[in-house]
């Protein structure tokens, strides 16, 4: 009795190490930053009020309450600023994640079909760039993309185009550079699924009658779903807040909204703004992740 | 019954036949006909090669030489897809995404067929293995008895020309085995088609097939319907991976009609031309035991029971003869006395209970 006592505690405990991990990295910076996107901004240090002052006591947790309000958001809806940046980072991360599955899909394919020693070799090579740090890589595409850059000498050279392109400051090179650098993303969780696609069904649907191409749909794309969600969400999510390459590689007329939000922290010093930003962005990211979790546990019921 | 089978054209005549993974030959020349509407066997040990030869059937691996013809025709042209063969997968192949109908649906989906006749025969396949109420479950929610039978119907929901079955019941406990088995014959009469399984499982051999091919190394040991490959094995190897058996070696005498052994003369039938090494085989339950020496007529060997072991059905007796070796003798447990273990005892036999063989 005792011991199956002691079992469940240790169970118990086992259980709350992610709950407890939500809270401490998840719920208490989030509360922090939803505090503060309820605050007004203020010449002062902190640049915000109010502060909760604890040696006042329930006196002062009140002023401290009666000091919250949400004009951040107000102000957040009503500037079409911040909406066309919000617009702009989801059709960025969403023509990127759909890039990202065309390209990463028939990658992680081929990787996963090739011959089991190369496989390794393979990984390591999609995984190879992370050796060098994120910046220097984009700084890289800064060189390749300018107007006397690699890319345009290469398709003068081939005849291509005429006269050079301007890549750089444009959508186009955001794309590239989120393209390329999200890749590893979308590739690794999409071959860890193909790998350990069970050869023998695709046997078994060429010895039912399906031609190979046929089977790829019936059976390969199916079976990998899981991957793609994986790939999807590690690949989609970040995009949307991705700062640093539109920042070095696109142009200024419009900005993403972790552009906007470096902006309102730094440079205006508006950090109730720059709070209410992010915790829009969070409910705005978080909705189809949960909906993705609900469809999924609908199915696991249905079993 | 199996000689009548032979008259009649080969469904699937396999011509030559060899094929080898880097260097090691896996199926090495090997010739064979299997005839329309029969259950036959591959049987041999692990790795002989029987798993190879069904995929060549399968079309997954291309012979390195060799034809293969169905009808009289080559098929080395037809990819997998296109040959008119199911197999039932060892690991069964069942796709997780699908349910047991979808599952039993797929390879017909390929056939141009009308949705009202696809639900139809799946229904009738669904039937046929006592899967109905189990449509809308996946595979991952079914016992392996279970998955066994949606396996085996989604295979022959096809109605192909032949089923290929490789090891189809490795999975299933003792039991289940036993009972799998019979309804294996009682469907392949039923629906006439050919069945090839592939088993390293003698006994389930001998039950379910009217012939067996006796593999070991990638070629064939012998072909013939159960009771002539126990009662009639061509080799010591095949007497030996068929049931238990005695070996007695000696020189074949005058006629043909003896075998001078270290026990003596021993009265044998069709021993071959005099003067050559042959042993003799003999079947456990072939021998009896005496007490005394038997009067005329019958071959007898003097003995020393060394062991007794009760089976049940049977019990299995131990003799050590002259020359150290051990012989093994069956009885049915009827009710007479065993002799215990040390009794001094006489092995008997008539001249026709053994096979003599060459090799
Ligand atoms: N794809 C392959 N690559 C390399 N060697 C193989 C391959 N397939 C089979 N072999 C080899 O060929 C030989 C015959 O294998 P096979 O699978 O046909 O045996 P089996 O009779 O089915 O044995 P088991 O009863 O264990 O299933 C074995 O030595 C095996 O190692
Ligand atoms: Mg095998």
């Amino acid at each position: 009795m005792s011991s199956r006592g002691a079992q469940s505690w240790s169970q118990r405990a086992v259980l709350a190490a992610p709950y407890l991990w939500l809270v401490v990295f998840f719920l208490v910076p989030f509360a922090i930053v939803f505090k503060l996107s309820l605050s007004q901004t203020a010449v002062a240090q902190p640049p915000y009020v109010p502060l909760l002052d604890l040696g006042a006591g329930f006196a002062g947790l009140v002023d401290f309450l009666r000091g919250l309000g949400v004009e951040t958001y107000v102000l957040l809806f009503s500037d079409t600023l911040y909406l066309h940046a919000y617009f702009k980072s989801l059709i960025v991360a969403l023509v990127s994640t759909a890039i990202l599955l065309l390209i990463g899909f028939p990658m992680a394919y081929g990787m996963a079909r090739a011959p089991r020693r190369l496989q390794p070799l393979l990984v390591m090579l999609v995984v190879l760039p992370f050796w060098t740090s994120f910046l220097i890589r984009v700084y890289a595409w800064i060189n390749i993309l300018q107007r006397d850059g690699l890319l345009n000498s290469a398709l003068l050279q081939l005849r291509i185009i005429d006269t050079p392109v301007a890549w750089l400051a444009s959508d186009t090179a955001i794309f590239i550079g989120v393209v390329y650098s999200y890749l590893p993303f979308m590739v690794l969780p999409l071959y860890a699924r193909l790998e350990q696609l069970d050869r023998s069904l695709l046997e078994a649907a060429a010895d039912l009658g399906t031609p190979p191409w046929k089977t790829f749909w019936l059976v390969t794309v199916p079976l990998a779903l899981p991957g793609v969600a994986a790939g999807v969400l590690l690949s989609f999510i970040p995009i949307v807040g991705e700062f640093v390459i539109p920042d070095l590689l696109g142009g200024s007329d419009s900005q993403m909204i972790g552009q906007v939000l470096w902006v309102e922290f730094f440079a205006n010093k508006d950090w109730p703004v720059a709070a209410a930003i992010a915790t829009v962005l969070l409910a705005v990211l978080v909705i189809p992740i949960l909906l993705y979790e609900r469809a999924q546990r609908r199915a696991l019921e249905q079993r | 019954m199996a000689k009548t089978g032979h008259a009649a054209a080969a469904l699937i005549r396999i011509e030559a036949v060899s094929k080898s993974f880097g260097g090691i030959p896996a199926v090495d020349d090997l010739s064979l006909d299997i005839m329309d509407d029969e259950f036959f066997a591959l049987l041999g040990p692990s790795g002989c090669g029987k798993t190879t030869l069904l995929r060549m059937l399968a079309g997954f691996e291309v012979p390195d030489s060799g034809r293969i013809l169905l009808d009289g025709t080559d098929i080395a042209p037809l990819p997998p897809h296109r040959r008119p063969f199911n197999m039932m997968f060892q690991s069964y192949a069942l796709f997780p995404h699908l349910t047991v109908e979808g599952n039993v649906a797929f390879g017909l989906k390929q056939e141009n067929l009308s949705r009202d006749e696809i639900a139809g025969r799946v229904a009738e396949m669904l039937a046929l293995l006592r899967l109905q109420g189990m449509g809308a479950r996946k595979p991952d929610q079914l016992s392996g008895g279970q998955r066994q039978r949606v396996a085996l119907a989604r295979a022959l929901v096809k109605r192909p020309r032949l089923l290929l079955l490789d090891e189809p019941l490795a999975a299933l406990d003792k039991k289940l085995r036993a009972e799998t088995q019979f309804e294996l014959v009682a469907l392949q009469r039923k629906l006439r088609t050919t069945f090839v399984i592939v088993t390293h499982d003698q006994d389930e051999a001998m039950i379910v097939a009217g012939r067996i091919a006796v593999m070991n190394r990638g070629r064939l040991e012998q072909v013939g319907s159960p009771a002539e490959i126990y009662e009639r094995p061509k080799s010591r190897w095949v007497a030996g991976f068929i049931g238990d058996i005695n070996l007695l070696e000696g020189k074949v005498g005058k006629g043909g009609t003896t075998l001078d052994t270290v026990h003596g003369a021993i009265r044998v039938t069709n021993a071959g031309s005099a003067g050559t090494t042959a042993w003799l085989a003999l079947r456990p339950e072939k021998i009896a035991l005496a007490m005394k020496k038997p009067r005329s007529g019958r071959n007898a060997v003097p003995g020393v029971v060394t062991e007794i072991g009760y089976l049940g059905d049977i019990s299995l007796c131990k003799v050590r003869l002259a020359n150290g070796a051990v012989m093994q003798v069956s009885m049915p447990n009827s009710g007479a006395e065993l002799p215990s273990a040390g009794a001094k005892v006489w092995l008997v036999w008539p001249a026709t209970a053994g096979v003599v063989l060459k090799q």
